[in-house]
């Protein structure tokens, strides 16, 4: 497909960054821990789509490749992270981080 | 069979693990066979390899067991070497340390620290094997300094009593200033041969022109090592201290082994002290000096093993004349005929101090032949084996040691033969005061009074037997024999001798020699006989009056005080100083600020610690941010 | 044809994504995450990656995002039960967000990656060649990536189990 060609590199680039900041902006503004997991996902994904467009541009499917690795490693870390959630949802009855905030001495 | 010379420092090393770390669990019968065998199969071990050196066509055995340090262009590997000289420091270590072994299991059975004792002594002897058999200088440095903690520990031993533990850490301290100089020597070998290991530096050493400064500075400095542990002028005061250790000790490791360390170590470096005539002349005068020194100290005391201790530290003095004067082959001799009979009087002494129940005056003793026969008759062997007196071991090596340097310098030849002559004095003195005439201890200690059990007798026996004929290795050409000792450790010398010219003693003059010191030892023996008892004349006792002269003898010419003076007090002055002045106004304040300071900022920033991880995450975001900016 | 295409996959990525973050409804959140996916997915697309375009699919929308819906639902928070942070952290949120999207384009432009297409071959996001590279150069960490699933699932089990023996 020569369709690619007619979209320069730097529309991808702009285009991840963006989407790895709205994440980044979503970490920092909501409280729900729920949300800024989902944001975490997102920003995963800018960096994902960045991989698979370099890939495309040069030519090299070693960046695809590591596309699939890090859908491995985000399955795996969205069941541990939802099962931390759920406990502690259960024993406090709330994912908010704010009241999560037991980490001072 | 190369395979087996790694065994002969392995059955030391088990035997000390076994007892040292299960002694406690196991009863004092097994530990005595344990230690004393694992003594007793180096020993064996120790004969093969002799065999083999002696047969080998290099005379030197090198086994390389793996690299230690490799860094830079410093290789040093942890390898042995086998030749004439370790081979036979291999059989007196192990051959007089299992008698040694074998007499303690009777000397110690009382003791409670009995499985400490044996494990000691085990890693005592695993250490000198390590310092003879090593093949560069850094495992030489490593049982060096291996031997001087076992002997810290087993001087200390009795370590409930104060004076002893102080009598360690001053042999500790003196040997640490000897060690440091020996250090140095190895750094500066390093330094001016690239390597340490004895076979390249010696190979390189034959190359080097004679009275270079650099070998000067090495062989001084290895000496200064020599005189901390074989207890020289001016370093030698521990070693009469050291007697607070057990007696089996003080023969093991004060008087036949570890204190010849320095001799072994320059008889090893020969070529680089051939190179250095210099240093020679140094070690030449320091060796008869201590002879002369601790003989005349010697001639007064009143210490049964404190005079045997004096007259180590006198014969160590003349082993190391012989080194001086070049006659490495004859100091190597005197190490072994002095490790047979200076053993053996240290075990008789031991045995005395045993059936006397622990007293060591010898004003308190005497009479003890008609008590103690078998003990009697071996501490006869070694004392006449001391003295010079033909057939025993010491009249062959000690008789050469004064031929090497007459031939060497008339004067060092009349300040050595004044010295083996107050040795005869003082060794009979000894003798006498202890055997014979009337007892003069207590009634209670008189009762008490017996021969030591077999295990004691034994290994004196097997000594004395050693000391009567322990010389024949060295006869003098003199007879027409041809003098093996020569024979066998001739590859390690051979070198020197090739840089030394052969000095040459007529004959005739040689027989004078042996003649008259032979003559003047018999007239010591004759004074110390019509002194002691014939005339009955007893030491003064504690307090009485004695002229000055004997005074300053029996007080061993104050040098204990000398050296509190010259360098304890000031010492302490400068310590007290610098403690008042500057630890206190200034180190203390500002380490006391720093600590506070940390403290305090720490207070202060943990309230950044907000437990929000919101803050966190914004923090980072932030940071992050500016990093990327700054790049 | 394929640039207005891009524009719109992109336009639609961004307004979803600005939309999972800004909806007050959690359920929300997780449907338009779902499509800014799907927005993804048609970037592959167009990148030539359609396997994993396919994969993408299947993982994430399929996959991730049916397990968050089920954690919300199981939680019971499709309510708008989240308290809004204060006006204050909001802005404060903002500005930093904006900071860092801004220096993030400035990194980027100051590297000027203005790079132009390489010599792509068309078959590079099939499955065969990605299969190939896959099962040769990666196998190691493929089968090390089982591992890691091994270690989370075992982990999740524990972590899901109430604890009665209160130990």
């Amino acid at each position: 497909m020569q369709t690619i060609h007619n979209i320069p590199m730097n529309m991808y680039l702009l285009l991840s960054t963006v989407l790895f900041s709205i994440g980044v902006f979503g970490v920092l503004l909501r409280r729900n821990a729920i949300i800024i997991f989902m944001c975490v996902e997102l920003m995963l994904n800018a960096v994902n789509l960045l991989f698979v467009a370099f890939s495309a541009y040069l030519g090299d499917t070693q960046g695809q490749v590591f596309v699939f690795f890090i859908m491995a490693v985000a399955a795996a870390e969205v069941a541990v992270g939802l099962a931390i959630l759920t406990m502690i949802h259960r024993n406090t009855g709330s994912v908010d981080i704010e009241t999560l905030n037991k980490l001072k001495h | 069979m190369n395979q087996l010379i790694p065994l002969i420092p392995l059955f030391p090393l088990i035997g000390f693990l076994i007892v040292g770390l299960f002694g406690k669990k196991i009863s004092k019968n097994s530990i005595s066979i344990l230690a004393s065998g694992s003594i007793l199969a180096s020993f064996l071990v120790s004969v093969a390899v002799f065999v083999q050196v002696q047969n080998s066509a290099s005379h030197a055995i090198t086994v390389n067991l793996f690299d230690w340090i490799s860094s830079g262009k410093l290789h040093v590997s942890f390898s042995f070497l086998a030749d004439p000289l370790s081979a036979l420091f291999l059989l007196i270590i192990t051959g007089v340390g299992f008698l040694i072994h074998v007499y303690s299991v009777g000397y110690m059975k009382e003791d409670e620290g009995f499985h400490r004792f044996f494990a000691y002594l085990n890693l005592f002897v695993f250490f000198m094997l390590l310092l003879v058999l090593g093949s560069n200088y850094l495992i030489l440095f490593v049982g060096w300094e291996g031997v001087g903690l076992c002997s810290y520990l087993l001087i200390g031993f009795w370590f409930k009593n104060t004076a002893f533990n102080n009598a360690a850490k001053k042999a500790f301290i003196m040997n640490r200033i000897g060690d440091l100089g020996f250090l140095l020597g190895i750094l500066l070998i390093y330094l001016t041969f690239g390597s340490i290991n004895y076979i390249e530096v010696f190979g390189q050493a034959k190359f080097f022109s004679s009275e270079q400064p650099v070998i000067t500075a090495i062989t001084l400095l290895l000496f200064i090592g020599a005189m901390g542990k074989s207890a020289q002028l001016p370093l030698y005061t521990w070693l009469p201290d050291a007697m607070a250790g057990p007696t089996p000790v003080s023969a093991l490791i004060h008087a036949a082994t570890m204190v010849t360390a320095g001799v072994y170590m320059i008889a090893r470096s020969n070529i680089l002290y051939t190179l250095s005539p210099f240093s020679m002349q140094v070690v030449a005068i320091v060796g008869v000096l201590t002879s002369l020194f601790a003989a005349s100290i010697g001639l007064f005391q009143n210490d049964i093993k404190k005079v045997l201790a004096y007259s180590t530290v006198s014969q160590l003095g003349l082993m190391f004349l012989a080194l001086g004067v070049g006659a490495y082959t004859t100091g190597v001799f005197h190490v072994m005929t002095h490790a047979f009979f200076k053993a053996l009087l240290f075990l008789g002494a031991g045995s005395v101090i045993h059936a006397m129940g622990g007293e060591q005056d010898i004003r308190k003793m005497g009479g003890l032949k008609k008590y103690l026969p078998l003990t009697y008759l071996t501490f006869l062997a070694g004392t006449l084996a001391i003295s010079g007196i033909f057939p025993f071991a010491g009249f062959f090596s000690k008789d050469e040691i004064l031929a090497h340097t007459f031939e060497h310098n008339k004067f060092l030849w009349f300040l050595a033969s004044i010295a083996s002559a107050m040795t005869a004095f003082y060794m009979f003195r000894l003798l006498y005061l202890t055997f014979f005439s009337g007892f003069r201890g207590t009634k209670e200690q008189e009762h008490h009074l017996h021969e030591s059990p077999k295990s004691m007798t034994i290994p004196l026996i097997l000594l004395a037997i050693l000391s009567l004929v322990g010389g024949f290795v060295g006869i003098p050409e003199v007879f027409h024999v041809s003098h093996w000792l020569n024979g066998f450790l001739a590859p390690v010398f051979a070198d020197s001798e090739m840089k030394t010219m052969p000095e040459y003693t007529h004959h005739g003059t040689e027989i004078t020699l042996i003649l008259f010191a032979l003559s003047v030892a018999i007239a010591m023996i004759y004074l110390a006989n019509n002194y002691y008892v014939r005339l009955g004349k007893r030491p003064p006792e504690e307090g009485a009056a004695i002229p000055p002269f004997q005074k300053v003898l029996y007080n061993k010419y104050y040098v204990d005080e000398l050296y509190t003076t010259v360098f304890m007090k000031p010492f302490n002055w400068v310590s007290d100083k610098f403690y008042r002045f500057i630890e206190l106004r200034f180190v203390n304040v500002i380490v006391n600020s720093v600590g506070e300071g940390v403290s305090w900022g720490s207070r202060t920033l943990r309230l950044l610690q907000t437990g929000s991880i919101e803050f966190y995450l914004l923090i980072m975001v932030l940071s992050i941010a500016l990093i990327l900016f700054v790049r | 044809m394929t640039l207005y295409l891009f524009y719109f996959l992109s336009f639609l990525a961004i307004i979803s994504a600005l939309m999972v973050v800004v909806s007050k409804n959690p359920v929300n959140s997780v449907l338009f995450l779902i499509i800014t996916f799907f927005a993804i997915a048609g970037h592959y697309v167009l990148l030539n990656a359609q396997f994993l375009a396919a994969v993408h699919i299947i993982v994430y929308a399929g996959a991730i995002m049916v397990l968050f819906l089920y954690v919300i639902m199981m939680m019971n928070f499709s309510k708008e039960s989240e308290p809004s942070k204060t006006k204050l952290s909001q802005i404060v949120a903002t500005v930093a967000g904006g900071i860092f999207l801004i220096t993030l384009i400035g990194a980027l432009h100051f590297y000027d990656v203005d790079m132009s297409p390489g010599h792509s071959d068309p078959g590079a996001g099939l499955v065969g060649a990605l299969g190939k590279v896959l099962f040769s150069k990666f196998l190691l960490p493929f089968e090390i990536s089982s591992l890691l699933f091994l270690a989370a699932m075992t982990g999740v089990v524990l972590l899901g189990k109430k604890n009665n023996d209160n130990s």
